[in-house]
C-alpha cells in the first residue's frame, strides 16, 4: 500500500531528470546527422503550381529554405522580413508545413510572397525527413546543396546579419537581384 | 538613488521572508506559540518591502531612467505613461518581481482572513509560503536583478516596450493571470500544513477551498484575457494556439478544476482526501513548471522570455525541492488508511470522479503534448513538434465526454442515487435538448451542420441540468412560493461558472465551423460582401502616433440599408524598433464579430486586406468570464464567512463578525 505512495514523486523525479536534460540541449541546435548533408530529397507539389518538384528545383543557391505554415503566428511576424531579404535578392524556398495549401495561398497573396516556389508537404513529410522541430525554421543551403546552418524560431535582421549573412556576400546578394525576373 | 532602494527592499524581504520559512515552523514543531503567532507580523514585512521594490522599479520606469537595465531595454521616452508602467512587468526580471508581489499579498491576504484559524495551521501555511517566497526572491536577486544598472554608458533612450505588449489587454493580463499562478500556492500551503500536522480532515478541506476556488476564477479570468488579446492583437483572429506558453497556464487550469471539485468531495464527504492533497500539490507544481518552460528556454516558443541555461538550473532546483519535497511529504504522511465512509457507484462522488478522472487526463495530455519535443530531443530521437492536430484530436473529446456529467452532477445526491431518478429528473429538458440540437444549426442556414449539433446537444444538456437545479432549489411548482434563499452564493457560482462553459463550448464549436475570411487586394471604391455585409474601402490616410506612424484604412460596413460601422484597421511601424503591427479593426457584438485586418501594401494605393465574419466568437470570452467570475462569487458563501470566526462560533456570531 505505502509504495503506491511514493509513484508522484517518482514520477516527478523523472520529469525533472528530463527537464535537467533539456536545459542542456538547444532547441534551436541542428542534429548534427544533418549538418552538411545534402539536403533530403522529395517528391512533392509545388504550392502555386501544382507541379511535381524535386530537391533539384530548389536552384539558384545558395539560399535559405524557410519553413512555414498560416497556423504558425511568429511566422507572421517574421514575414516582413523575408520579402526584405527576397527584394535584396536572396533566393528563399519556402516549406509550406502541415498546411492547408489554399490558406497559404490565401496568406502569399494577402502577405506578399517573398518565396522562389513553395514545397507543398501538408502531410509533414519533407519535414520529418529534414527534422524540422516546428514553425518557423530557416536552412541555409549552400551552392551544392549542402545544408550549412539551421535557424529555428523567428529569422530576423539581427539573426541574419550574425549566422547567416556570411554565406550572402553583399555583391552577390546584389548580382542576384539584378537576375531576378521582375513578374510576381 | 531610486534603483538601490529597490534593490535593499529586495533583500529586506528576502530576509523576512526566511524569517517567515523558519520562525513559525520551528514554534509549530515546538509548540511555541510566540513564534507561531510572528507569522502574520512577518508576512506582512515581506508584503511592505517587495511593494517598496516593486514602487521604486515602477519610478524607474516612469521617470525613464535608462541608466536601469530593464528599463532601457523594454520602454522609451515616447511610450505613452500608462505603458512604462506596464512595460515593468513586459519583460523578465519585472515580471518575476510581479510574481512576489502577488505572492507576498496572498500570504497578507491569507494571515488577514485566516485570524479565526487554529493558530498552528496559520503558522504552517504561511511558512510554506514564506519558503517559496524565499525561492522566487533568491532567484530575483541572483539571476535576475531587476535593479540592475547600465553604468557608465547610459543610454539616451530605451529600446522600446514590444509593439505586441503596447495594449490595454496586456496591462492586467499579466497580474490577472498571476493572481491565479500564485494563488494556487495557497491551497498547496494548506495541504502541506495538513500534511505536517497529520489532520487531513473536512475543516482542512473547508479553509482551503475558497482559496483555491478564487485563484482559480483569477485563472480563467487571466487565460480569457490572453485569448482575448491574442485574438484581436495578433492579427489575424486566431484564439487559442496550443504554444507551450499558453499551455503553461492552461495545466494549472485543468488540475485546479479537478481540484475546485475534488475539495467539494472532500469537505462534504471527507473522502477522496490523498487524492485532493496530491491534486492540490499537482495544481501548484504545475504552476511552478509553467513558470520553468517560459523561462528556462527549453522549450522554443514566441511568448518566451528572454532565457538563460543559468536561470533554468535555477528554477529547475527550486523546483525539485518544492515539488520533490512535497510529494515525498505525501509519500510518508497521506492517509493510507481507507476511509470508511462508503459511497456506492450511482452517486455524486463518482460523478465527481468523473470530472477528476477527465481533467486530470487532459492536463497529463496536454502535459505530453508541451514536453514531447523535449522528450524526442533529450533521448536524440530527432526535433518533433505536436502542434494543435494533436491537441485538438485528444482535447476535444475529453470535454465531450465530461459534459454529459456536467448536468447530472449538480443535481445528484450524495453517497447514494439512482439512475431512474436522473431520468426522472432529465428526461423532459432532455428531450428539449435534442429538439435544440435539430432546429439550432438550421438557424444559421447552409447545410446542417453535425458538429453545431453536437455542440447545442452537449451545451444545452449542461444548461438543462443547471435550470432543472435552479428549478428545483427554488422549490417551483411546490405551491410553497419561491425561496430565494436557497440561491446561496456557492450554487450561483457552480451555476454561472457551469453556463459559462456550456457557453464556451458553443462559441469556440461555432466560430470554428462558421467562420468566413477573405483575403482580398482592395483599392478606395472597391466593395466586398461576406457573411451578408458589404464592406466598402472609403479611404486610406497616414496618422502619426505618439511612438509609432500609422497607415489607416477606412472601412464603411453596411447591412442593406443600415451602416453598421466604421471600422479603421491599422498598419503600425513603431520608430524604435522599426516593428511593424498589424492593428486590426473589429465591430463586436454578441453574436458575431465583424474583423479586418490590413496586410501589405500591393501597389499604389491598393492593400492586401483579411476580412473576417466570426460568428459567436465573443462567447468564448464572456463564458470565460462567467466561469471566472461564478468561481470568485462562491466566496460569498456564508460558511466560509464562519471559517474567520472562531471555529466553535455559531452562524450569528459570524454573520455579526461579517457585517
Amino acid at each position: 500500500m505505502r509504495v503506491k505512495r511514493f509513484i508522484p514523486l517518482a514520477a516527478f523525479a523523472l520529469l525533472a531528470l528530463l527537464l535537467f536534460k533539456g536545459l542542456s540541449i538547444d532547441p534551436t541546435a541542428l542534429p548534427a546527422a544533418r549538418l552538411g548533408q545534402p539536403f533530403p530529397d522529395f517528391s512533392q507539389p509545388e504550392l502555386m503550381t501544382e507541379e511535381i518538384i524535386g530537391a533539384s528545383a530548389l536552384r539558384p543557391r545558395p539560399a535559405l529554405v524557410n519553413v512555414w505554415a498560416t497556423w504558425c503566428y511568429s511566422c507572421r511576424v517574421e514575414h516582413p522580413y523575408l520579402l526584405t531579404l527576397a527584394e535584396q535578392g536572396v533566393p528563399i524556398y519556402g516549406l509550406n508545413y502541415k498546411d492547408d495549401s489554399e490558406k497559404a495561398r490565401q496568406w502569399l497573396a494577402e502577405l506578399g510572397d517573398p518565396y522562389r516556389l513553395n514545397i507543398a508537404d501538408g502531410d509533414g513529410t519533407v519535414g520529418l525527413d529534414l527534422g524540422v522541430y516546428g514553425a518557423p525554421e530557416t536552412y541555409v543551403l549552400g551552392p551544392d546543396g549542402v545544408i550549412l546552418h539551421r535557424h529555428v524560431g523567428v529569422l530576423d535582421e539581427a539573426v541574419f546579419e550574425r549566422d547567416i549573412s556570411q554565406w550572402f556576400t553583399t555583391s552577390a546578394r546584389v548580382a542576384q537581384a539584378g537576375s531576378v525576373e521582375g513578374g510576381e | 538613488m531610486i534603483p538601490e532602494i529597490g534593490h535593499l527592499a529586495l533583500i529586506i524581504a528576502f530576509v523576512f521572508a526566511m524569517g517567515l520559512a523558519v520562525i513559525p515552523m520551528w514554534g509549530a514543531m515546538r509548540g511555541n506559540s510566540a513564534a507561531m503567532n510572528l507569522a502574520p507580523t512577518l508576512a506582512l514585512g515581506v508584503l511592505v518591502f517587495v511593494s517598496i521594490a516593486f514602487g521604486m522599479l515602477a519610478i524607474s520606469f516612469l521617470n525613464d531612467d535608462f541608466s536601469v537595465a530593464v528599463v532601457a531595454a523594454n520602454s522609451n521616452s515616447l511610450l505613452p505613461a500608462i505603458f512604462k508602467f506596464s512595460a515593468l512587468w513586459g519583460n523578465h526580471e519585472g515580471s518575476l518581481l510581479l510574481w512576489v508581489l502577488i505572492l507576498s499579498g496572498w500570504m497578507a491576504a491569507v494571515s488577514w482572513f485566516s485570524q479565526g484559524l487554529p493558530s498552528v495551521m496559520v503558522a504552517r501555511v504561511l511558512s510554506v509560503m514564506g519558503m517559496i517566497a524565499i525561492g522566487f526572491l533568491a532567484f530575483s536577486l541572483l539571476t535576475s536583478n531587476p535593479f540592475e544598472r547600465l553604468l557608465p554608458n547610459i543610454p539616451l533612450d530605451g529600446n522600446d516596450l514590444n509593439p505586441l505588449l503596447q495594449d490595454p489587454g496586456l496591462i492586467i493580463h499579466p497580474p490577472l493571470l498571476y493572481m491565479g499562478y500564485v494563488g494556487l500556492s495557497v491551497p498547496f500551503a494548506f495541504a502541506i500544513a495538513a500534511l505536517l500536522g497529520g489532520r487531513l480532515d473536512a475543516s482542512w478541506a473547508r479553509w482551503s477551498r475558497p482559496w483555491t476556488n478564487v485563484a482559480w476564477g483569477f485563472l480563467s479570468l487571466g487565460i480569457m484575457l490572453g485569448s482575448w488579446w491574442a485574438y484581436y492583437e495578433l492579427g489575424w483572429g486566431g484564439w487559442w494556439f496550443w504554444d507551450p506558453v499558453e499551455n503553461a497556464s492552461f495545466m494549472p487550469w485543468l488540475m485546479g478544476t479537478a481540484l475546485v471539485h475534488s475539495l467539494a468531495v472532500t469537505e462534504k464527504r471527507g473522502v477522496f482526501r490523498a487524492w485532493t492533497v496530491l491534486l492540490a500539490i499537482f495544481a501548484f507544481s504545475l504552476s511552478l513548471l509553467g513558470t520553468f518552460l517560459v523561462r528556462s528556454g527549453v522549450l522554443t516558443s514566441v511568448h518566451a522570455f528572454a532565457s538563460d541555461p543559468e536561470r533554468g538550473l535555477f528554477i529547475l532546483i527550486f523546483l525539485a525541492l518544492v515539488i520533490g519535497g512535497s510529494l515525498l511529504l505525501y509519500a510518508l504522511r497521506a492517509p493510507t488508511v481507507a476511509s470508511r465512509i462508503n459511497y456506492t457507484v450511482v452517486s455524486r462522488e463518482s460523478l465527481l470522479m468523473v470530472n477528476n478522472l477527465v481533467f486530470t487526463v487532459s492536463t497529463i495530455i496536454v502535459l505530453l503534448g508541451t514536453l514531447f519535443p523535449l522528450v524526442m530531443d533529450a533521448f536524440s530521437l530527432g526535433k518533433y513538434s505536436v502542434g494543435p492536430p494533436y491537441f485538438n484530436a485528444v482535447f476535444v473529446p475529453l470535454m465531450a465526454l465530461v459534459m454529459p456529467f456536467m448536468a447530472i452532477g449538480p443535481l445528484s445526491r450524495w453517497r447514494e442515487d439512482s439512475a431512474a431518478r436522473w431520468l426522472h429528473e432529465l428526461l423532459v429538458p432532455g428531450a428539449a435538448v435534442v429538439v435544440f440540437a435539430l432546429a439550432v444549426p438550421l438557424l444559421f442556414g447552409g447545410p446542417f451542420n453535425v458538429w453545431i449539433a453536437m455542440a447545442v446537444l452537449l451545451s444545452g444538456w449542461v444548461v438543462m441540468g443547471v435550470l432543472k437545479d435552479l428549478w428545483r432549489r427554488l422549490g417551483a411548482g411546490s405551491g410553497y412560493g419561491l425561496r430565494w434563499q436557497a440561491l446561496t452564493p456557492s450554487f450561483l457560482g457552480m451555476a454561472m461558472a457551469h453556463l459559462g462553459f456550456a457557453a464556451v463550448v458553443m462559441g469556440a464549436v461555432v466560430v470554428t465551423q462558421l467562420n468566413e475570411e477573405r483575403d482580398l487586394l482592395m483599392e478606395v471604391g472597391d466593395v466586398e460582401l461576406l457573411g451578408g455585409y458589404r464592406f466598402e474601402l472609403t479611404g486610406l490616410s497616414r496618422q502619426a502616433g505618439p511612438n509609432y506612424m500609422a497607415d489607416q484604412a477606412v472601412f464603411e460596413v453596411t447591412q442593406g440599408d443600415k451602416i453598421i460601422a466604421t471600422l479603421v484597421p491599422e498598419k503600425r511601424r513603431y520608430f524604435a524598433s522599426g516593428q511593424m503591427m498589424t492593428e486590426a479593426a473589429i465591430d463586436a457584438s454578441i453574436w458575431r464579430d465583424l474583423y479586418i485586418a490590413l496586410g501589405e501594401p500591393i501597389e499604389a494605393g491598393a492593400w492586401a486586406v483579411r476580412l473576417q465574419f466570426k460568428p459567436m466568437v465573443r462567447w468564448l470570452w464572456l463564458g470565460g468570464a462567467f466561469i471566472g467570475f461564478g468561481a470568485l462569487v462562491t466566496v460569498a458563501d456564508r460558511r466560509y464567512r464562519r471559517q474567520s470566526a472562531r471555529h466553535t462560533a455559531t452562524v450569528a456570531e459570524a454573520t455579526g463578525l461579517a457585517s
